[in-house]
């Protein structure tokens, strides 16, 4: 072997690896695309199961939109802001991407928000909680589809403070949504009469919360302020309650999901009071839904992925009205039409890219109300979107105060 | 393995290079390979030509990637300008750690790096500039020198490839000169370069500082291609990464480290699709099989075989 044919075999190889990417979809299909942590500490709320209902989504839409056959992709972005940003930057570039869902980390969604906004593709956010994207980090291209941090916090601490619980320390998720739920809640908190007395950050993902939790204990608050999210959420509680802090404080789940609660118990969770934007057993339209969810999963949707189910709809019946997958059209039909389905009943988006739509205040039930498998919640209030998700605030350009 | 064939090697590497936007490969792919083919290579001059083994390179090309796009972004600096600046971050910082950790050898050279690596990976998560954990994102790539838009990927992909040819043939360029020698020869027999006359320490710092500020271009150059500085290029595994590439590769040969970055890009980015977080464990796999089975990596390898059936040659001509 010399070194020509040494060269001639490095060429051959890294052209037959790299010529294999799937070509440009050359305008014959409506690609979507669902970006999200599969493997992480959000895998239960959207994951697998996200998958799964977006496919329901698109079968139940006829599986082509315009005469075009319609293809899902899907990958891992990690929970890293730049796995997420590159991946759908590829898909974007090579696959003829139509549309992005997913996201449920708002620093991962930020990033890739950025590259939706150059690419001009519509970003249904999903999972994250960040307020700042229909906010400082809003663009013409990205619709904040089932929760936000304000919306949690107006449901889950004015139900707590006003239950008579004034002062607040919170364990919150050490980046971009965490600490815009702790500053959510801390408003609210404030306007109500309560006082947050202090928190501690927790990095994403940690497996020892005892540290955390002494600070919490020492500072002799009320109420224990869990901002964060996924299986961090449920472990902070499993240990609050192994540290006895439950004794003494009343944890507040500002964002927890049917799967949290399904893995916790309820035992350990009962009486917590939470606030989500769908819940299977609402009405016989959700619990429609959740029978043939649960006929695939063995397990009821959580709300992400109920709205991930929504979203492609959504999307879908916006193509279908203007005809075209022409981004800039699309947006402005999302941005009309009223959104009527399973999810919502009554939902719009707004002009600053947030679904408008009805939440629940739910406070989780003891074993003995509880009567069926999944019998987990009793609606303790519903808020109607305004009062959930507050004004426009006039952060984001495309939305000026009124 | 004669001049001849070695210039037809690189010949028909550059036709591949310069062609790779007609040949249906994503041009952001192969800008991200490039520079981190650029950083393996930076890397090499460290290891494979000075012999010092750093766990904390990842602080320069991070780095620099933070401070070029925190120019471009909060600054509206101009690509160049925002490289340059990037460089000189690390040349900074190049200089701080290096003059640090030159003091000692071996694996408390290596712990200094990595300590003070590690630092630098907690300031970028911390400094009020850098976004924490969500870094900096939305990083335009603007025009350079008020000419040249740099928005398409493929104008994009050219500069990488001019600035990777640029920083390959410098480097070929250090290696042989006389200040090349120096450091070789210090690799080789530190006293006796030292009993020779020679300010060991200085001809050390000048090759870590090169090396830093090599890294650093490469790593402004991925923020601006990728849009985004995050704690990825700042943290403890990109610091692996490259001396994994480096070593794979070929240490102290010149194509090496591209081999590397090479295959350790181009599975990452094909694996991450199938197995997700499974990819990590695969290249450790493939490292310890390279490891123990051919330690001088892949283009070291091949070309001591060469050697060995070119008896004219002499053996101490490092191939490619």
């Amino acid at each position: 072997m010399n070194f020509r044919t040494l060269g001639a075999a490095t060429l051959a190889v890294f052209l037959a690896v790299m010529t294999q990417r799937p070509a440009l979809a050359a305008g014959d299909e409506v690609v979507i695309g669902d970006l999200d942590d599969m493997s992480g500490v959000y895998a239960d709320v959207m994951g697998a199961g996200g998958i799964e209902s977006i496919k329901m989504a698109i079968a139940d839409f006829g599986g082509t939109v315009l005469g075009k056959k319609i293809t899902l992709l899907t990958a891992d972005h990690q929970n890293k802001p730049d796995i997420g940003a590159s991946k759908f930057r590829e898909w974007a570039d090579q696959n003829g991407l139509n549309m992005l869902l997913g996201g449920s980390n708002t620093g991962v969604n930020i990033a890739m928000e950025k590259v939706g906004a150059v690419k001009k593709v519509p970003l249904f956010h999903i999972g994250p909680g960040g307020a700042s994207l229909t906010n400082e980090d809003c663009t013409a291209y990205s619709i904040h589809y089932v929760y936000d941090t304000t919306s949690l916090a107006n449901g889950t601490a004015t139900a707590i403070v006003n239950s008579g619980a004034k002062t607040w320390f919170y364990l919150t998720a050490d980046y971009a949504f965490g600490t815009q739920l702790q500053s959510a809640a801390s408003k609210v908190v404030e306007a109500h009469g309560g006082k947050n007395v202090g928190a501690v950050r927790v990095p994403l993902g940690t497996a020892d919360f005892s540290s955390f939790l002494l600070q919490a204990q020492g500072s002799g608050a009320q109420v224990l302020g869990l901002a964060n999210a996924g299986t961090d959420f449920s472990n902070s509680l499993k240990a609050a309650n192994e540290f006895g802090v439950t004794k003494t404080m009343k944890p507040a789940a500002l964002l927890a999901f049917i799967s949290d609660i399904h893995s916790l118990g309820l035992k350990t969770a009962q009486g917590l009071y939470l606030t989500t934007a769908w819940y299977w057993d609402l009405n016989p339209e959700t619990r429609a839904f959740a029978k043939r969810y649960f006929a695939k999963m063995n397990r009821e949707p959580t709300m992400d992925q109920a709205g991930a189910y929504s979203a492609t709809l959504t999307y879908l019946k916006a193509v279908k009205a203007v005809g075209t997958t022409d981004s800039d059209k699309v947006m402005a039909e999302l941005k009309k039409m009223k959104i009527s389905d399973m999810f919502t009943r009554s939902g719009y988006i707004r002009a600053d890219g947030a679904m408008i739509h009805d939440m629940y205040v739910m406070q989780v039930k003891s074993p003995q109300e509880s009567k069926y498998s999944w019998d987990y919640y009793k609606l303790v209030k519903t808020m109607n979107g305004e009062e959930a998700f507050g004004p426009i605030t006039g952060l984001c350009p495309l939305a000026p105060k009124k | 393995m004669s001049v001849r064939r070695t210039a037809i090697f690189y010949a028909l590497i550059a036709v591949f290079a310069l062609c790779v936007p007609w040949l249906g490969i994503y041009p952001v792919f192969m800008m991200k390979l490039l520079c981190f083919a650029m950083f393996a290579c930076a890397y090499n001059l460290l290891l494979g030509f000075g012999r010092m083994l750093s766990f904390g390179h990842a602080a320069f090309f991070g780095s620099a990637a933070y401070v070029t796009s925190w120019l471009v972004t909060a600054h509206a600096w101009g690509p160049a300008t925002a490289i340059l600046g990037g460089v000189a971050a690390a040349a900074a910082l190049g200089f701080v750690i290096g003059g640090i950790a030159i003091r000692r050898h071996g694996i408390y050279f290596a712990m200094i790096t990595l300590a003070l690596g590690q630092l630098v990976y907690f300031v970028c998560l911390e400094a009020p500039f850098t976004g924490g954990e969500n870094g900096l994102q939305g990083v335009p790539r603007g025009t350079l020198f008020a000419l040249l838009p740099l928005r398409s990927d493929v104008v994009m992909y050219y500069l990488v490839l001019g600035v990777f040819i640029g920083v390959f043939l410098f480097i070929r360029r250090v290696v042989h000169s006389p200040y090349g020698q120096v450091l070789k020869a210090i690799r080789e027999n530190e006293p006796r370069a030292i009993s020779l006359g020679y300010d060991i320490n200085r001809y050390k710092l000048l090759a870590f500082v090169l090396s830093a500020v090599i890294a650093g271009l490469a790593g402004s150059l991925n923020a601006l291609v990728l849009g985004f500085a995050t704690l990825t290029d700042v943290q403890q595994s990109t610091s692996g990464e490259v001396i994994l590439m480096t070593l794979l590769g070929g240490t102290g040969t010149f194509f090496g480290p591209v081999v590397g970055a090479a295959i350790v890009v181009t599975l990452q980015e094909y694996l991450s699709d199938i197995v997700g977080g499974w990819v990590t464990a695969i290249i450790g796999v493939i490292f310890v099989a390279c490891v123990l089975s051919f330690r001088r990596g892949i283009v070291g390898e091949l070309a001591g075989r060469l050697l060995r059936s070119d008896p004219k040659r002499p053996v101490a001509g490092a191939p490619g």
